[in-house]
């Protein structure tokens, strides 16, 4: 067989194998090279995967050979593959920016440590998407949690030792629901195997076991996703963890977990049983609501801007589960290409608060060091250290401000497109009053970035502060993003193309 | 190249230009100016074909499926494109004036993003269907906030706030909602004589698809929806002049006039629009009656531009063609017509540093030809010849007597004598007072030649649109004879 | 589904695990409680897992005429890999709880959260 039938396979296996590599070397530069190859290549794989799959349909790969049910299946089709574009594709944007800027938050001889724990949440993230397995899907979700709770906890705040033990607690709590839903369902079927599952679930629909499964794993997802209220773990986390393992964790951890509710509601248990027999879209829909209230409004008073935008992730999110409760096609196409928009989009704008984060660090940059917080704490990114900050860095600003654009869904941004079919999926299904509520959730999110373009813009830097830009290594990767929050606003036949197959093949039973 | 792609990629190259020359003032000004110069030659590449019946296309991105970026050059967009193109020439010596002689900061930023303003509101004449209207809408929106907030004090920040608050909040709140309703029940956004709607849609839909259209435009600035206009007036005045009499709110006025002959279609709307034209016609005398008591003057403009916006939704809601031919026209008159007055606001500005009406007295004979040229404006504003607003009013007044729209004459004949009442004070004063005695120690004399010499340009322009209205004139007759 | 409650006497004990565990971790400020509750939790699915696998009387299955019973091997399998995860799990939270020690001075969550409070008012404060 050539290499490229493989490719399944090598997408996982090779950021696998970069990591224990990366400690076996322990040194920062070597590791680093070793974890970036391994992260390019696996984009490299992705591509090849998206264009092979859009030519000939879901590619199922069996390990050593074995057949599936017997064997683990390796298998991606539409979705799989757009979403590995996602993951792997930030991944490669996101581990050049590590290298100038984990050199300011984590201890030197820790680096390799560092790009060994990134190279396994990758191989993990990777490996939920393209398994076929229910078990597997546990093992690599652990494996990419695990790490997760390391990055996190190399913030050097100690408030992320904090935010990563509560993270720990709660990931693992959600990670147990979803085994315990698989073991009932293994119970049930005597398979492990997806496909097989979707079978064989048909004459054990109904039983009380399967309905508890869908319980815990519906729980245990949701815990991992961040769905409101089972957000509490995100703030924090995502505040206090180094600013490229926050960049890269917004843009791919909750979109995975996403994907993996999506795969179990519409390819497991079935559209019949959780869209008519059950009231979960009528939940869905209410939590997605208040996520898209709750949460948007909290960000607003947010002081620090990192926390600012995670809860704007939590909002963020709801609209994408919103558009899963649709149960149109409409609403899974908006649901899915704005999980892969507020991906980039999100990436984009934590890899740009890194680097602020990094400019205002500068010597020449403040005068006056805070004052009784510990001296190898860095500035925090609040709002009273921001002012004038768009003089001082003016291409950091204004790229904060465009991702801004693409969370409010100005058209010509990323946001836009998903915001668009989430509204057509709401006239479709006739209810015209999620349609407002959509609409002034956006004012919600304007008025949040826009606190941020007013205190940037027009409040005076304070006195004596030079131009403070951050370094080139940190600018290319977070505009590069940027420049992509663009480009998929204007030209979608990528993500909206892909969304559109993904929506049609999966949603069979609603309009 | 086409003409097409010229007139709108030449903004965009000019704004490069002009960013790239920006440690040198006068190659930036000369990139401006030429900027100017070339996307005007452009566009009127495009006339005779449109006048001879051609309808120039181009496609770009499909940002949805079936739902492209594309543009067609139909006669209302030609006209709007005309004057914005046009007056951006003679604004451009009045910015460079105006900019030099008042020492303004961060002057390549205001060039750079006039010239995408611009380059936005050409591609909002140019759309060929709602979604690339709505792009530009936004877009044009957010280039004009750092020119509306460009002095950056607290009190142009709280202009601006206001600002993109309005216009940002109800083109989210209600004209997207719009756009995607039309998607939804039409399958289609494409601009298309007739309207597009299927002829089945209830009478209620209609009626509610038309409020969310007329209120998501705020550019139009339909009260309750006005505040941005007034706020934005801390913008320094070249913007004020150019974006706030023809770029911004024209764009606005023109997608309203767009939406109903090419959305809807005036048969569609038949009996639907009483409430619109009772609505503009209180925006009209409401916006009048405030402009009325407003001292400043920079205010008072900002009123009147309110209530003479109103004046061209009332003409389309009118629903009669002669109104319309009204409508498309008053965009032109209104357009040179404010745009003079502006001028003649910053020059006094510039040359006396006065903001106020009542600060007036006597200032006529220290500045003749800005007074003058102040004096043309107001007649175009109040309708009476030989000024280019008669014409308008001419069309929309026989409009609505075909229509037998009583109100709407009511309204306009009380709204000429407002208008009337607010301007001619002006003139009066300027002329006939004797100087104040403050005023006596402050000698000054006119402002910088390339003011006097644009604001000249421009009220010979309100008279020649009233002399020889012929252009626009085909132009907005073949909208409702297409 | 007919039969006492010894018949599913491996099921109610994977339940009373499994919500003392449960309450253990809520229940509990102490983080190294916490980890031993978030233990039991993660043992009560091993249970959970290899129970029904068992027959009783069933061996390995392996292939040979006097062996006709076997018992499930995967859920085994399964579990050995869940058993590594939940103890890396608990590996990894014991060192967190080390490491918030050194750094707080304490591993009670209330102290840990006034502190955080503290430092973030102070934050809040500056001018």
């Amino acid at each position: 067989m050539s290499l490229a039938a493989h490719l399944p396979a090598l997408q996982v296996v090779l950021p696998l194998l970069s990591a224990p590599l990366a400690v076996l070397l322990r040194h920062g530069g070597l590791a680093f090279a070793i974890v970036t190859a391994g992260a390019w290549s696996a984009f490299a794989a992705a591509i090849a995967l998206w264009l092979q799959v859009g030519e000939t349909g879901a590619i199922s790969y069996h390990i050593g050979n074995w057949p599936p049910p017997w064997g683990i299946e390796y298998r991606v089709d539409r979705l799989a593959s757009f979403i590995l574009l996602l993951v792997a594709g930030t991944a490669a944007v996101v581990l050049p920016y590590s290298r100038a800027s984990i050199a300011r938050e984590i201890p030197r001889e820790l680096h390799y440590l560092y790009y060994a724990m990134f190279g396994l949440c990758l191989a993990g993230l990777l490996g939920i998407v393209v398994t076929g397995d229910a078990f597997n899907i546990f093992v690599f979700l652990e494996i990419s949690s695990l790490s997760t709770y390391v990055m996190i906890a190399l913030g050097r705040d100690r408030r992320a030792l904090a935010a990563s033990y509560r993270y720990l607690i709660m990931g693992t709590i959600g990670a147990t629901f979803f085994v315990i839903g698989i073991g009932f369902l293994y119970l049930m079927t005597g398979t492990l195997n997806l496909v097989d599952l979707a079978e064989r679930m048909r004459s054990v629909e109904s039983s009380r076991p399967v309905l508890a499964a869908l319980a815990f794993i519906t729980v245990g997802v949701s815990l991992k996703l961040a769905l409101f209220p089972l957000h509490q773990w995100l703030p924090n986390a995502y505040t206090y963890a180094p600013s490229a393992v926050t960049a890269f964790l917004a843009a791919t951890a909750t979109k995975v977990s996403v994907y993996v509710l999506i795969r179990f509601w519409y390819s497991v248990f079935g559209e019949t049983l959780i869209f008519h027999r059950l009231p979960l879209p009528q939940i869905l829909l209410l939590l997605s609501l208040a996520a898209m209230f709750a949460a948007s409004f909290t960000a607003i008073f947010q002081d620090n801007l990192k926390r600012l935008f995670a809860y704007s992730s939590v909002g963020q999110i709801g609209y994408i589960t919103l558009g899963m409760s649709f149960d149109s096609v409409s609403g899974l196409t908006a649901a899915v290409v704005h999980l892969f928009n507020h991906g980039i989009t999100k990436a984009a704008i934590f890899l740009l608060i890194g680097g602020l984060v990094v400019g205002l660090a500068k010597p020449d940059a403040h005068r006056d060091a805070p004052a009784g917080s510990r001296d190898a704490v860095p500035p925090a990114p609040t709002f009273d250290r921001l002012a004038g900050l768009a003089q001082r860095m003016p291409l950091t600003c204004f790229g904060i401000v465009v991702a801004g654009l693409s969370l409010i869904g100005v058209p010509g941004t990323a946001g836009f497109v998903g915001k668009w079919y989430l509204i057509l999926a709401a006239m479709e299904k006739g209810q015209f009053w999620i349609v407002g509520a959509i609409l002034l959730s956006s004012l919600l999110a304007v008025a949040y970035v826009w606190r941020f373009v007013e205190v940037a813009y027009f409040r005076s830097p304070p006195a004596g502060c030079a131009r403070c830009e951050p370094p080139p290594g940190l600018l290319i990767p977070a505009w590069l993003l940027v420049g992509a929050t663009v480009w998929f606003g204007l030209d979608t036949s990528v993500t909206l193309g892909t969304a559109l197959d993904v929506a049609r093949q999966l949603v069979k039973v609603g309009a | 190249m086409t003409a097409l792609q010229l007139a709108l990629g030449i903004p965009l190259v000019g704004a490069a230009a002009i960013a790239l020359a920006h440690r040198r003032p006068n190659l930036r000004e000369a990139a401006t100016l030429s900027t100017a110069i070339a996307l005007c030659a452009a566009v009127l590449q495009l006339l005779d074909p449109v006048l001879a019946g051609a309808r120039p296309e181009l496609t770009l991105l499909e940002i949805l499926p079936g739902l492209a970026i594309a543009f067609r050059v139909e006669p209302l967009g030609m006209l709007f494109g005309l004057v914005a193109a046009g007056l951006w020439i003679v604004n451009s010596i009045y910015s460079i004036g105006y900019m030099r002689g008042n020492g303004e900061q961060h002057q390549t930023r205001f060039y750079v993003c006039f010239a995408l303003s611009l380059g936005a509101a050409l591609a909002i004449a140019f759309a060929a269907n709602l979604l690339t209207l709505f792009l530009f809408y936004e877009v044009l929106t957010l280039l004009t906030y750092p020119l509306v907030t460009h002095a950056g004090t607290d009190k142009a920040r709280a202009g601006g706030r206001t600002y993109l608050a309005v216009l940002m909040g109800t083109s989210i709140l209600f004209l997207l909602p719009a756009v995607v309703y039309v998607w939804h029940a039409a399958g289609t956004t494409d601009f298309a004589a007739g309207g597009i709607l299927p002829a089945d849609m209830g009478r209620g839909a209609v009626a509610v698809l038309l409020a969310l259209f007329m209120f998501g435009i705020g550019k139009a600035a339909l009260m309750p929806f006005h505040r941005w206009l007034p706020a934005a007036m801390v913008a320094p005045t070249p913007v004020s002049a150019l974006l706030h009499a023809v770029a911004v709110v024209k764009a606005g006025v023109f997608s309203v006039i767009k939406i109903v002959v090419y959305v809807f279609g005036l048969d569609a709307l038949a009996g639907a629009t009483d409430w619109l034209v009772a609505l503009s016609g209180f925006t009209i005398v409401a916006a009048s009656l405030v402009a009325l008591h407003a001292d400043n003057l920079k205010r008072r403009l900002a009123y009147s531009t309110v209530s003479q916006l109103s004046y061209v939704i009332l003409a389309a809601a009118i629903l009669a063609p002669l109104s319309l031919v009204g409508a498309a026209l008053h965009i032109a008159a209104h357009a040179f017509g404010k745009i003079t007055l502006f001028f003649a606001a910053g020059s006094i500005y510039t040359a006396a540093h006065k903001t106020e009406v009542s600060q007036l007295d006597g200032i006529g004979r220290r500045m003749p030809w800005t007074m003058a040229a102040f004096g043309i404006g107001a007649l175009s504003m109040i309708g009476l010849p030989p000024a280019a607003g008669f014409v308008s009013k001419w069309y929309l007044v026989s409009g609505a007597m075909h229509q037998g729209a009583w109100l709407a004459l009511l309204v306009v004949l009380l709204s000429t004598l407002l208008n009337a009442a607010y301007f001619l004070p002006i003139v009066y004063r300027a002329f006939f007072r004797p100087l104040s005695a403050e005023a006596v120690h402050h000698p000054h004399g006119e402002a910088p030649w390339p003011i006097v010499f644009a604001l000249t340009l421009t009220a010979a322009g309100t008279l020649a649109l009233f002399f020889f209205p012929e252009v626009p004139l085909a132009l907005a007759q073949q909208l409702v004879q297409p | 589904m007919s039969g006492g409650l010894l018949e599913h006497f491996s099921h109610i004990v994977a339940v009373l695990l499994m919500v003392a565990g449960l309450h253990v971790v809520m229940a509990r400020g102490n983080l190294i409680k916490k980890l031993v509750g978030l233990s039991i939790f993660q043992t009560s699915v091993y249970l959970l897992y290899i129970a029904p696998g068992k027959l009783i009387g069933g061996t390995a299955p392996i292939l040979a005429p006097e062996y006709a019973l076997y018992s499930n091997p995967l859920p085994h399998v399964l579990i050995l890999t869940a058993i590594v995860v939940g103890v890396a799990t608990l590996a990894l939270g014991l060192a967190l709880a080390v490491r918030i020690r050194e750094a707080y001075g304490t591993i009670e969550e209330d102290e840990i959260t006034a502190a955080d409070n503290a430092v973030q008012d102070a934050e809040g404060a500056k001018p």
